[in-house]
This record gives C-alpha cells, sequence and structure tokens, in this order.
C-alpha cells in the first residue's frame, strides 16, 4: 500500500513537470545557437535556402502568417524591415509555419495573394510539414530570429517581437529588431537579445 | 369631421410614441450591457491574478480572434458551471484590439451567452507583462493560469474538459 502511494505522488509529480512548459527547453534555440538552413518553397515555387543569399551577412527570419491579426498588424512593418535591410545585407526571409489543413487561408495560393496585394519584396516561404519552425522554436506567429552569418553557421542573435507596441506603429519606444540589426552591422553588442509578445499559436 | 380627424390624428401620434419610448430603452441597455466590459492595463489585471479570498481561480487568455482559444472557451463555459458552488470561478482575459470591442467582443459575448467573468486586458508593454504572469509564456495564446492561496500552475496549451478538470483536481480538495 505504502508503495502504491509513493507510485501515486511520484506520477503526480511526474505530470506535474512534464505539463510545465519550458521555452527554451523545447528544442527551440537561444541566443548564441547556430540555426538551421533550409530548403522550402517560396510563393513564386522556387525552393529558397539561407545559402542562396551569398552576400547577407545576416537574416531576419520571421515566422507569420495570413491570418493571424498580429501578423497582420506587423505586415507593413516588416516589408519595412526588409526594405531597410535587405541593401545593408541583412534581408527579411518570411516563413509560414501553419497547418494549412487548419488554416486554408494560409496556404501558398493565399499567401501568394496576400504578398502581392501588399507588395512583399521578401521571399515568403512555406514550412510544409512544419519542420522547420520546432527546430527554431518559434511558438506562435509573428515571431523574429535575427540571424548573423558567421564562419560557424547563421548565429542566432536576437529572438523575439519586431518591437514594442503592435497597435500603432508612431507609438513604437523600442524598435528590437532595427536595434539588434543596427547593433549586430557596427559590431556592437544587442542591448536587448530576447523579447516576449503575444502572438497566433502556430497551428499544427 | 374636425374632431374625428383629431381623435384619428391622436391615435396614430400616440401609437407611434410607445415603440418611440420603447426604443431609447432598449438602447439604454445596450449601453449598460456594453459598460459592463471591464478594461484594464497590467498594473489594473493584477489585483485577479493575485485574489487571497480562498477561492480557486482559472484564468484563461484568450482572444475572438483567435481560433484555438474559441475552441476551447465552452469547456471553460462548462467548468465555470459546474465548479461555481465548490469555490472555483472562471476569468476569461480577452486580448482582443480596443478597435474590436464593439465590433467583435462585445456581440461575441453576447451570442455566445458567456457566464463566466470577461475582462478585457489592454496593455502595448508586452514584454514587461508576458514575462511577469509567467517566466516560461512565449506570448502564445490560448494560455491559463490555475491559482488559488495555496499554488499556482502556468499552461501555454489548448485545453479539452478532461485536462482541464484533471488539472483543477489538483486545485481543489
Amino acid at each position: 500500500m505504502k508503495t502504491l502511494k509513493t507510485l501515486f505522488a511520484l506520477v503526480a509529480i511526474f505530470s506535474l513537470t512534464a505539463f510545465t512548459p519550458i521555452s527554451n527547453g523545447g528544442g527551440g534555440y537561444d541566443i548564441g545557437d547556430i540555426a538551421t538552413d533550409f530548403e522550402l518553397q517560396n510563393i513564386d515555387g522556387k525552393m529558397v535556402s539561407l545559402a542562396d543569399f551569398k552576400e547577407a551577412k545576416g537574416f531576419i527570419v520571421i515566422f507569420t502568417c495570413n491570418t493571424c491579426p498580429y501578423a497582420v498588424a506587423y505586415e507593413d512593418r516588416i516589408e519595412a524591415l526588409n526594405k531597410k535591410y535587405a541593401d545593408q545585407g541583412y534581408p527579411v526571409v518570411a516563413i509560414m509555419p501553419n497547418n494549412t489543413q487548419v488554416k486554408p487561408k494560409d496556404d501558398l495560393k493565399f499567401m501568394m495573394k496576400r504578398a502581392q496585394e501588399k507588395g512583399f519584396t521578401f521571399p515568403y516561404l512555406i514550412d510544409k510539414g512544419q519542420k522547420i519552425y520546432p527546430q527554431y522554436g518559434a511558438t506562435k506567429t509573428p515571431h523574429v530570429y535575427v540571424l548573423e552569418k558567421t564562419d560557424k553557421g547563421n548565429v542566432v542573435q536576437y529572438i523575439g517581437a519586431i518591437d514594442d507596441n503592435y497597435k500603432d506603429a508612431n507609438k513604437v519606444k523600442e524598435k528590437y529588431v532595427e536595434d539588434a540589426v543596427d547593433a549586430l552591422m557596427i559590431g556592437k553588442e544587442i542591448r536587448t537579445t530576447k523579447t516576449r509578445a503575444i502572438g497566433c499559436s502556430i497551428k499544427v | 369631421m374636425r374632431y374625428v380627424l383629431l381623435v384619428i390624428l391622436c391615435i396614430v401620434f400616440s401609437c407611434k410614441n410607445e415603440p418611440k419610448q420603447e426604443e431609447p430603452l432598449a438602447s439604454v441597455n445596450n449601453v449598460e450591457i456594453n459598460e459592463e466590459l471591464v478594461v484594464v492595463d497590467f498594473e489594473g489585471l493584477k489585483p485577479y491574478l493575485n485574489k487571497t479570498d480562498g477561492k480557486t481561480y482559472v484564468v484563461n487568455f484568450w482572444a475572438t480572434w483567435c481560433a484555438p482559444c474559441v475552441k476551447e472557451l465552452p469547456y471553460f463555459e462548462q467548468l465555470n458551471t459546474n465548479y461555481k458552488d465548490k469555490g472555483v470561478e472562471v476569468l476569461l482575459v480577452s486580448l482582443d484590439f480596443p478597435r474590436k470591442y464593439e465590433s467583435k467582443l462585445k456581440p461575441f459575448i453576447k451570442d455566445k451567452n458567456l457566464k463566466s467573468r470577461v475582462i478585457a486586458f489592454d496593455d502595448v508593454d508586452q514584454n514587461t507583462w508576458i514575462p511577469a504572469i509567467n517566466e516560461s509564456w512565449s506570448g502564445a495564446i490560448p494560455a491559463t493560469i490555475i491559482y488559488n492561496e495555496e499554488k499556482r500552475k502556468f499552461y501555454e496549451q489548448s485545453f479539452n474538459y478532461e485536462e482541464l478538470n484533471h488539472e483543477l483536481q489538483q486545485f481543489i480538495k
């Protein structure tokens, strides 16, 4: 009987810890980790890898989608990031991570339509099979990873939000992604390397 | 003849008057319903997350635009119904955009006839309040806190009723 009780207690403790989510323990990247490259289909049908960007000094990888209001609120700001930084060696690479069976409005055809409507100039890739976002540890859209290209690979230098005001681009006080990329370009330390923001959970 | 006309006119006007009286009344009621939506920033939210009145609180962060949140709402409603007499209270914290309060959130609460308490949470400084609410929260919703005076747990996940009920059992004796 006593052993049974102990067993129950153990199971209880185990289930407690098993259900506790750990933000970086789920296989995702932390600052300083080497990010995986990928080969994902772009809205123009071509396959795109980070390795294709020979001139790039790094990347602004953004997990985003068509259907999340937060992602939509940031569309123009994502485009602005690419306009500002692509020529300086830090292009935006957007990846749509949702299961399109669950979110049909996020499939390639709708991604293409949205990109046309908004005039996206960055690659907008689909994580078909959903193999890439779990490696990065993305949990929501939008979710940004700023990578720096080094001899060792693409090093994760920033994880989190684009800025500190999803509601109003004019009221932004902290431009987290811009600050991170600016710092990387002049070889300075990034002041804020990780931030949190509300987003839509990635649909599996 | 003139009298008849007057009488008719009176009847017509008095008839018209009645629905006219009802209309403003109805809209006043609507205003009252609308005004019931409590909107808080993080400072305003804190007391809801730290009550010490002996009850167990199930706090769910959701939004009308969040499909998995909407899907699990009935389970929280069910939990509220089944346990409200047993010292458990469900609080639904909406993260809808303020400009959608009138067009989306309030009609949603009404249409779904939500019985659990709903408050709206509006605070742009997410990088401060997300880790303050729970260090492990990435910011994805749905997310849920169950707490009472003795313990507190945070869940960045979706629930079905059985899972939710199972978690609640760890808080109530």
